[in-house]
C-alpha cells in the first residue's frame, strides 16, 4: 500500500498529473490554470509540466471554455475544464444544457463527449457574491449529464480520474471548504465505482445521506448523536446523477429512518428526489418521514451570516432528534 | 449625437411590431427631415434596405447614420451574369465544374422546394427554406477539402449536398423522427445546431484540435446574421483569434432574423466585426457562387497556413420565410424580394453558361429530370421513414450507461408489456 496524507487539494492536483500524463489526450483548460495554478492551486504546476498545449489559460468566456471543449472533444480529446467559481458556471450553462448533455444522443451514439466540468462549490469560505453556491440539481435533472462530488481526498484522487475516463459529461462538484482537508489516499488502491455510494459510519438507528461538503458535518453529528446513545449512520452518495439508490434502500431497510442533508437550498434540491424515491421503495420500513436538511430560498446570503444558513451540526442532530421521535 | 441613437431615444409604443416599425421610420424621417407614418416608415424602410444592397448607393445613407459606407462586395459574376475581374480573387473553372456548380444549385433548390412541400403535406413538422442562399452554400462548400470539417445551422442543406450526405437525412429532425441521427465523422459534417451560434464555438474547439493535431485541415462554421449578436460568436471570434484556430466563419447574412432585420443586430458591417478580434473579415456577393468559392477557398488556405480565422459575410437574402411556421408578409414587403429575386444566384450562373455557349438546352433539360428524380426520391424516403422505436428515447442518453435511464427503461418497457399481455388476456 502506497498510503499518503494529502488534502483535497493535492489530491486533485496529482489525479489531474496522472490523467495527463496517462493519456495524451486530456486537456486542461480554464481561467487562470496555467501560470497561477488556478484560483485554488488545483492546478499548480501542471502547465510548467505538461506545456501549455496541454494546460490551456483561456480568455474569461465560460460559454466559451465550455463550447470549444465540446468541439475539442469531437476531434478526440478530453479536455478537463475548470469553472472558477459556482456562480459562474451560469454562463455556460446554456452550452452544458444544450450541447454538451444532448450531443451523444442526438448522434445517435456516433459521437462521444468525454469532458470534464470541475466547479468548485459550496459556502464556508466567507467569500463574496456568486462565490458560494450549490447548484448541483439544476445539473442532475439534465439528462445526458453525470454529476459527482468527492467529500474526502481520497475520493478527489480517483473521482476525477473516472470522471475524465468517462465518455459522458461529467460535472465535477468540488467542496472548496474541504480543499485543505487532508486524508490517507492511497494510490494503488482499486476504487469503488464511481457513482456507487459509500457507507462512511455504520449505525442502526437512523441513516444521515449527504455528498460533498456535507458529509464531515454528518460523521461529526453521528458521533455526537451516538454519545446520546443513538446509532447513526451515515452515506457519502459521491454521485448526484445517477444516485445509488439500492445504497441508500439497504441503509434505511435496516434503520428506518433518512435524512438527507445538503448546503443547496431544500426547495426541488436533491433531497427532494431521494424522499421521494426512498418514499418508494421503502414505504413499510420507514419509521417516519424521511426529513431534508439544506439552505432556504433565499440568494446565499452574506458572508456574515452564512453559518446561519449552511446546515451545521445542530441543525443536523435538530433534524435526527425528530425523526427519532416519530 | 447620430441619428440613430436619437431615435433609439424615444420612447416605446404599446405594440411591439409597430414600435419597430416606427423606430426605423422615426429614423429615416430624421435623415429626411419629415414625419413619419408607420406605413411610410415601412416604406422608406424597403426602399433604403435595396439601397443598401446596392452598395454604390449606399454611401451617403451609411455615412449620415455615422457608419462607415457600405462596402464594395466582392462578385465575379454580375447578376446579369456576365464575369468580371475582381483585383483579389478569382477562380479558374472548368466547364465541368461550372456546369457542375449550376446542377449542385439546382438540386439543392429542388430538394428545398420538396421538403417544403412535404411540410405542406403534413410529412415533415417544420422546415427551413434555403431558397436564395444556394450560391453562398455550394460556393462555400464546394471550396472545401474532404478532410475539412462542417459545422452548419439547421439551413445548411447546400453545404450538406457538398459534403456528399444522403439529402434524406436532414429531413429526420424535421420530421420528428430524432434530433440529428447522421454520423457526423461519416462526411465530417456535424449535425445541425438549432440553438443560435452555439456551433461556432465547437469550430473553434474542433479547429484547436486540428492544430494541436499538427493537420493542415481546416474547420467551417456556418451562422446567420441574427447569430452574429450571440455571445458564443463573440466568444468563438475571441477563442479563435488568441489561439489562432483555423477556422473560417461564414456568415449567411440573409438580412432577416426572423422578424428582426439586420439592422437591429449591428451597426456596422457584419464583416467588421472581425477587425476588433484581431482577424481580417471580407463581405462577398452572396448570391455569386463564383465570388463565393473564391473567397472562401482564400480563407481556408489562410486557415491551413496557419495564420488563423477569417470572418467570410456573405451578403444574400432569404426568399422563403424563416422556416415553415413563419409569415415574412407581416414584417417585409414584397418590393424587396422581387429586388432580390433579380440576382438570383441560380439565374445568374445560368446567363452565364447560356451566354458562354457552356451548356445548351439539352443540359437544362436532363438537370429538369434529375430534379424530378430527386424529389421523387426524397418524398418516398420521407414516407417511408419509420417512427423511431417507443424504447429508443432510452438509447444514447449515456455512453457509460445511466443506473436512473436502466430503471426508467426497465419501468417503461413493462407498462409497455402490459398491453400486450391484457389484449392476450382478452382473446
Amino acid at each position: 500500500m502506497t498510503a499518503e496524507k494529502m488534502s483535497l487539494a493535492k489530491a486533485l492536483n496529482e489525479s489531474l498529473r496522472k490523467s495527463l500524463e496517462t493519456d495524451p489526450k486530456v486537456l486542461v483548460m480554464g481561467e487562470d490554470v496555467g501560470k497561477l495554478g488556478g484560483v485554488f492551486r488545483i492546478t499548480d504546476g501542471l502547465q510548467k509540466d505538461f506545456g501549455e498545449d496541454r494546460v490551456i489559460d483561456t480568455p474569461l468566456a465560460e460559454s466559451g471554455i465550455v463550447g470549444t471543449a465540446i468541439g475539442l472533444a469531437l476531434r478526440g480529446y478530453r479536455p478537463v475544464v475548470e469553472i472558477q467559481f459556482d456562480g459562474f458556471v451560469f454562463p455556460a450553462y446554456d452550452q452544458i444544457v444544450t450541447q454538451l448533455a444532448k450531443m451523444h444522443a442526438r448522434a445517435l451514439g456516433k459521437v462521444k463527449m468525454p469532458v470534464v466540468v470541475r466547479i468548485p462549490y459550496g459556502g464556508g469560505i466567507g467569500a463574496v457574491e456568486h462565490h458560494s453556491e450549490s447548484p448541483e440539481a439544476l445539473f442532475a435533472h439534465v439528462a445526458g449529464l453525470k454529476v459527482v462530488s468527492p467529500s474526502n481526498a481520497s475520493d478527489g484522487y480517483w473521482m476525477l480520474q473516472q470522471a475524465i475516463q468517462s465518455d459522458d459529461p461529467v460535472i465535477f462538484f468540488e467542496p472548496k471548504r474541504r480543499y485543505w482537508d487532508k486524508a490517507e489516499v492511497d494510490t494503488e488502491a482499486i476504487p469503488d465505482p464511481l457513482h456507487a455510494a459509500r457507507v462512511a459510519r455504520t449505525g442502526t438507528d437512523l441513516t444521515l445521506a449527504a455528498y460533498g461538503p456535507m458529509v464531515k458535518v454528518c460523521l461529526e453529528a453521528a458521533a455526537a448523536a451516538q454519545e446520546e446513545g443513538k446509532s447513526v449512520e451515515v452515506i457519502d452518495l459521491r454521485s448526484m446523477s445517477p444516485i445509488d439508490f439500492d445504497a441508500v434502500q439497504r441503509s434505511v431497510e435496516k434503520t428506518g429512518r433518512l435524512v438527507v442533508v445538503h448546503e443547496a437550498p431544500v426547495f426541488y434540491g436533491s433531497g427532494a428526489e431521494i424522499a421521494a424515491r426512498i418514499t418508494e421503495r421503502c414505504f413499510y420500513h420507514l419509521e417516519a418521514p424521511v426529513l431534508r436538511v439544506g439552505g432556504f430560498h433565499a440568494p446565499y446570503p452574506p458572508a456574515r451570516v452564512e453559518e446561519e444558513y449552511l446546515p451545521g451540526l445542530d441543525r443536523v442532530l435538530d433534524a435526527v432528534d425528530r425523526s427519532l421521535a416519530y | 449625437m447620430t441619428v440613430e441613437s436619437t431615435a433609439a431615444s424615444k420612447p416605446r409604443r404599446s405594440s411591439k411590431r409597430v414600435s419597430a416599425v416606427a423606430e426605423k421610420g422615426a429614423a429615416a424621417s430624421a435623415e429626411q427631415g419629415v414625419a413619419a407614418s408607420p406605413a411610410k416608415a415601412a416604406a422608406k424602410r424597403a426602399a433604403a434596405r435595396k439601397s443598401a444592397a446596392r452598395p454604390q448607393q449606399a454611401g451617403q445613407r451609411g455615412e449620415q447614420a455615422g457608419r462607415q459606407a457600405e462596402p464594395e462586395l466582392v462578385q465575379l459574376l454580375t447578376p446579369e451574369g456576365e464575369r468580371v475581374e475582381h483585383p483579389d480573387y478569382d477562380v479558374d473553372l472548368s466547364t465541368e465544374e461550372l456546369r457542375g456548380l449550376y446542377r449542385d444549385m439546382v438540386l439543392t433548390r429542388r430538394f428545398d422546394s420538396e421538403a417544403t412541400a412535404l411540410q405542406r403535406q403534413g410529412e415533415l413538422g417544420l422546415w427551413a427554406s434555403l431558397l436564395g442562399q444556394e450560391a453562398a452554400q455550394i460556393g462555400s462548400g464546394r471550396a472545401l477539402r474532404d478532410d475539412d470539417y462542417v459545422f452548419p445551422t439547421y439551413r445548411e442543406h447546400g453545404v450538406a449536398w457538398c459534403r456528399g450526405v444522403d439529402p434524406t437525412n436532414l429531413l429526420g429532425m424535421f420530421r420528428g423522427v430524432n434530433h440529428g441521427g447522421w454520423d457526423p465523422n461519416s462526411n465530417n459534417f456535424h449535425l445541425y445546431t438549432i440553438v443560435i451560434g452555439s456551433q461556432t464555438l465547437h469550430a473553434t474547439g474542433y479547429a484547436m484540435g486540428v492544430a494541436k493535431d499538427g493537420a493542415d485541415s481546416a474547420v467551417i462554421a456556418y451562422f446567420g446574421d441574427g447569430a452574429s449578436s450571440q455571445g458564443d460568436v463573440a466568444e468563438a471570434f475571441t477563442f479563435s483569434a488568441v489561439y489562432n484556430a483555423p477556422v473560417v466563419f461564414f456568415c449567411q447574412n440573409n438580412q432577416w432574423a426572423i422578424s428582426e432585420p439586420t439592422e437591429r443586430q449591428t451597426r456596422v458591417p457584419l464583416y467588421q466585426r472581425a477587425r476588433g478580434f484581431g482577424f481580417p473579415g471580407i463581405r462577398v456577393d452572396g448570391n455569386d457562387v463564383l465570388a463565393c468559392l473564391a473567397v472562401t477557398r482564400s480563407a481556408l488556405e489562410r486557415a491551413r497556413r496557419g495564420e488563423g480565422p477569417t470572418l467570410v459575410e456573405a451578403f444574400t437574402y432569404r426568399m422563403g420565410a424563416h422556416t415553415t411556421s413563419d409569415d415574412p408578409t407581416r414584417y417585409r414587403h414584397d418590393d424587396e424580394r422581387q429586388a432580390w429575386e433579380a440576382k438570383d444566384p441560380i439565374l445568374r450562373l445560368r446567363r452565364f453558361l447560356e451566354a458562354q455557349g457552356h451548356a445548351d438546352e439539352a443540359f437544362f433539360t436532363a438537370l429538369d429530370e434529375e430534379s424530378d428524380v430527386l424529389a421523387k426520391r426524397v418524398r418516398e424516403a420521407v414516407r417511408a421513414m419509420p417512427d423511431p422505436d417507443d424504447m429508443s428515447m432510452f438509447d444514447h442518453v449515456y455512453a457509460d450507461g445511466h443506473a436512473l435511464v436502466d430503471e426508467e427503461r426497465a419501468e417503461f418497457a413493462a407498462y409497455q408489456a402490459s398491453f400486450a399481455d391484457a389484449s392476450q388476456e382478452g382473446k
